[in-house]
């Protein structure tokens, strides 16, 4: 696709507030390349969380009120595999038969989950200014099984010459944060987030990075009560820290 | 019990589907050489413990007479056919030689109990999976390739094909299927305690195949 | 909806149960891994496996569109071979079939080949409360016939034993045998305990992997060897299947042979397909004198007539899914409580008995789409997962087949979205929201139950992302 002129930013609820860092280095990456960035006013939330629940009336109604926010013919940007994939790939699915499917299929069709769009449309390169420093990268199951992009964030890394990425064992495999499975499944969740904190651990990894809040929550949160040093930053957060002069 | 199929396919026809669109023909087009088929065979046989020896067609009577002591091996269960007629002629006086003549009910304890070694022929191999083919009969009965602890099988180099949906196409098996028709590809195995392999759980320990050329 | 609370309650005291056995987790974990290791190395080349995928997909699909021709079609070339089919609408018939039978042939023993259909419907109980003996003869189906337990997955069915736990069952059930740890040892002398039964059954019951229409043959997948020996060493031969497991062609066969194999253990093949097409013909010396084939149906023509969730019965029990999700590895599958455990069984079983009854296991997916990934015959399990969450709470308006559709729906619950909708559908009440959330963000309560128990309580920023942009000068509108 050819380089556009402007991009919507669709923040997703979690970088909306508590995430907003992580959106505001997205956003700032991409007016670097020389793109306008349009933060739409009224966006709220892809309907994601309703949507997996079982919610599908709400998860619509939600969904719905986005519409209006992406309507021009430009790319809509997302800072989350799972808010992107909820957009391309369920959106028509959840818009099926009604009124205004047309109008939702087109926002999935030029809907691009941020490392996508910083790898594919802006062909981005960077230049690492950055101290020299190890990571580990988890990429969420959203990015790597329903976007199908999980490669492009180590691509980007890739392109930072003083970041030494190790690999976690089992890369593969959810960190369980899953939206409000986290919450019905409390304990299972809590299982898989140490195995996967155990993982990321013994990378000796100084940061995790990833392309999804939702995992960030979930692994950092649990760094944190597990007393661990070990920091976790978003993708867009960790590149523009690292190559804005 | 003729009301549960017409309830169950009434369920059935109650939804019309949309016709699907036709499979395929499975066609994964390897066209090996007979050289590289023996050589896939071989591989993966011996991947799954499974013995191969490559032997000329007047030379593996003799191989057998030499190897059955070396394993202690005395009981030796033949059926009928090529294959058992031409050991039985070739074998001497140390080897206990039973035919497979009676049904099975008159001799269960003894074959279950007392055979050493199953020698049969082969209908044919499956290269890419490593695998043999038979197709048992009155000659040469099912439980021959299964309840001794091991098995000795003839496998013409000649029969052997590609993969298992060249060997259904090029024999038109559909429409001349057998009582039983098996693929074996190694001796018995499981790996049902901690996902580690352990051989002759029921079937033969040893699986030896005589590529004959 | 008090029958969905309890089922709800249960299920969370088998998962409390599972997360606090160490024991078992390590087993499942180490089990898994190195399946999941062995399958990968069988598909090198994700361009083959992609094409081996979508050719096993359209047999399945085509199968299950063909279904009540092919269905005819299969059991008028199985009785033209000589074999007896019979159709079971419910575990209680097929097993009352089955009792038939060998009460007719004066059968007293029974050997037995691994079929989770026969654990639908229960059969081993059926069949001892009526005086027969009952043998399972897949090593890990006798090891948990020991235990007397269910299986914990639908391929490995004693992955949740490791030897030690395996040699004590033979130390109290053999005690005649040396006590051993040596997995070898145990192999043979689970040799020479089954091969006198084996010898001496009066019958033998099987499963199907395929039933082909064309032939009229029963296709079975087997490693040991006992499949074989049931189908083959005793007079009488039954096999139960699921009416879903009928194909149309042989040559429909190779494909979901290969991928079947390589996606349950990570085999090329296994030791044995056993392709049986007739009772023991006259001359012939072996073989079963009649072999009857039972039709088992039990939800599956119901599930057919949803053009979503017919995909489910695509399924040839690779157990792939299982394998692969990170859920089950953490809780392994009695936690279930269901015969099908893991993604297939989220999709399968609410299906299949109802959600008023196992609706709830479907919360027990993170969504993370590793069983849809691996699965051989693709089917879409997580979609399929959340169309059950949203029947289970939201079932009234649906024409689903499914039994307690909306069974799942709390009012708290469905308010909570409900009030979630409203404030998300307001942009002005959402901004006011996150004004309220970011200025009030010391007040975020420090415990937010079972996430804090495992992590630090996550906190709004100072400013949202709406109100950075504007001040960096993004354009907004």
């Amino acid at each position: 696709m050819p380089m556009p002129q402007q991009i919507y930013f669709f923040a997703t609820c979690l970088v909306d507030l508590m995430y907003p860092r992580a959106g505001l280095a997205g956003m700032q990456l991409i007016r670097r390349a020389g793109v306008e960035v349009i933060y739409p006013d009224n966006q709220t939330c892809c309907g994601q969380p309703a949507f997996n629940s079982g919610y599908r009336d709400e998860a619509l109604a939600v969904a719905r009120a986005q519409l209006g926010c992406f309507a021009r013919d430009i790319p809509v940007v997302v800072p989350s595999g799972s808010c992107a994939g909820m957009i391309k790939k369920h959106w028509p699915e959840l818009f099926a038969g009604q009124a205004d499917e047309s109008e939702a299929v087109a926002v999935a069709e030029r809907t691009f989950e941020l490392t996508e769009f910083l790898v594919d449309v802006l062909r981005l390169e960077l230049e690492d200014l950055g101290q020299p420093t190890k990571i580990a990268i988890h990429t969420s199951c959203s990015a790597r099984r329903e976007m199908g992009v999980a490669d492009r964030i180590e691509s980007l890394v890739a392109q930072l010459a003083n970041v030494e990425v190790l690999t976690q064992d089992r890369k593969a495999e959810c960190c369980g944060f899953g939206g409000t499975f986290a919450v019905k499944q409390g304990d299972v969740s809590g299982a898989m987030v140490k195995d996967k904190t155990d993982a990321l651990r013994a990378t000796d990894a100084a940061k995790v990075i990833s392309q999804d809040c939702g995992c960030l929550m979930n692994i950092g949160g649990a760094f944190e009560k597990q007393g661990d040093g070990l920091g976790t930053q978003h993708i867009a957060e960790f590149l523009w820290e690292r190559t804005n002069a | 019990m003729s009301d549960n199929k017409k309830h169950i396919l009434g369920r059935l026809r109650s939804n019309r589907l949309h016709a699907a669109a036709a499979p395929e023909v499975y066609a994964k087009s390897l066209d090996w050489d007979q050289e590289r088929r023996i050589a896939e065979f071989t591989e993966r046989m011996q991947a799954v413990r499974g013995e191969v020896h490559r032997l000329k067609a007047d030379q593996w009577p003799d191989w057998v007479k030499q190897e059955l002591p070396k394993r202690e091996l005395r009981q030796v269960l033949i059926g009928h056919g090529p294959v058992a007629d031409t050991f039985a002629a070739a074998a001497t006086d140390d080897i206990a030689l039973k035919r497979y003549e009676r049904p099975i009910e008159d001799w269960k304890d003894t074959l279950f109990d007392e055979i050493d070694v199953a020698l049969t022929g082969t209908l044919g191999g499956l290269a890419e999976s490593g695998s043999l083919v038979l197709w048992p009969d009155a000659n040469e009965p099912r439980l021959m390739s299964l309840i001794p602890p091991v098995h000795i099988a003839l496998l013409r180099a000649d029969r052997l094909f590609d993969n298992f949906a060249r060997l259904i196409a090029s024999e038109n098996w559909a429409s001349r299927m057998p009582t039983n028709a098996l693929l074996i590809s190694g001796p018995s195995k499981t790996a049902d305690i901690e996902q580690t392999l352990a051989y002759g759980i029921h079937g033969p320990k040893t699986l030896i195949t005589l590529i004959i050329e | 909806m008090s029958e969905a609370h309890t089922q709800t309650r249960e299920f969370h005291e088998r998962i409390d149960a599972a997360l606090h056995n160490d024991q078992l987790r390590q087993n499942f974990r180490s089990a898994l891994t190195g399946i999941m290791a062995r399958r990968a190395e069988q598909f090198p080349d994700d361009v083959q496996l992609q094409a081996l995928r979508e050719q096993a997909r359209m047999v399945r699909a085509n199968a299950l569109v063909k279904q009540p021709q092919l269905l005819e079609q299969l059991e008028a070339k199985l009785t033209e071979n000589g074999i007896q089919v019979h159709w079971a609408e419910n575990p209680e018939q097929a097993n009352q079939i089955i009792y038939d039978i060998l009460h007719a042939a004066d059968a007293k023993t029974v050997v037995k080949g691994k079929s989770m259909v026969s654990e639908e419907t229960e059969l081993n109980h059926y069949l001892e409360k009526r005086g027969l003996t009952v043998i399972e003869s897949d090593l890990g189906e006798y090891i948990i016939q020991l235990a007397k337990e269910p299986p914990s997955h639908i391929v490995a069915p004693a992955i949740h034993k490791n030897r030690r736990e395996v040699a004590g069952l033979f130390k109290t059930f053999h005690p005649e045998i040396p006590y051993t740890e040596d997995i070898d040892t145990l192999t043979q002398s689970t040799r020479e305990i089954l091969r006198t039964r084996f010898a001496h059954a009066d019958a033998g019951i099987s499963g199907v992997n395929f039933a082909v229409a064309e032939t009229g043959t029963l296709c079975l997948v087997e490693n040991e060897g006992n499949g074989r020996l049931s189908t083959t060493a005793p007079r009488v031969h039954i096999a139960i299947t699921g009416i879903e497991k009928v194909v149309e062609k042989l040559s429909d066969v190779p494909p979901l042979l290969e991928i079947l194999t390589k996606s349950a253990t990570g085999q090329p093949i296994t030791t044995y397909f056993n392709m049986i097409s007739r009772p023991r013909q006259p001359g012939e010396l072996d073989g079963p004198e009649a072999v009857h084939l039972v039709l088992l149906d039990n939800g599956r023509s119901r599930i057919r007539v949803d053009h979503e969730l017919l995909d489910t019965l695509r399924c040839i029990r690779c157990g792939a899914c299982i394998n692969h999700c990170p859920v089950y590895v953490q809780l392994g599958g009695h936690a279930y409580g269901t015969v099908y455990p893991g993604p297939i069984g989220l999709a399968l079983e609410p299906q299949r008995i109802g959600i008023d009854k196992v609706g709830t296991l479907t919360s027990a997916c993170t969504m993370c789409g590793a069983c849809g990934e691996v699965c051989p015959v693709k089917i879409p399990l997580p979609k399929l997962i959340n169309r059950l969450r949203a029947e289970a709470v939201n079932g009234e308006r649906s024409a689903a087949p499914i039994s307690g559709r909306g069974s799942l729906r709390k009012s708290g619950e469905a308010g909570a979205w409900k009030v979630w909708q409203w404030l998300y559908r307001h942009p002005g009440l959402y901004r006011l929201f996150k004004l309220a959330a970011t200025r009030l963000r010391f007040l975020t309560p420090p415990s937010l139950g079972a996430w804090t128990r495992y992590r630090s309580a996550p906190r709004p920023a100072a400013r949202s992302l709406h109100e950075l942009a504007r001040r960096e000068g993004f354009r907004h509108e």
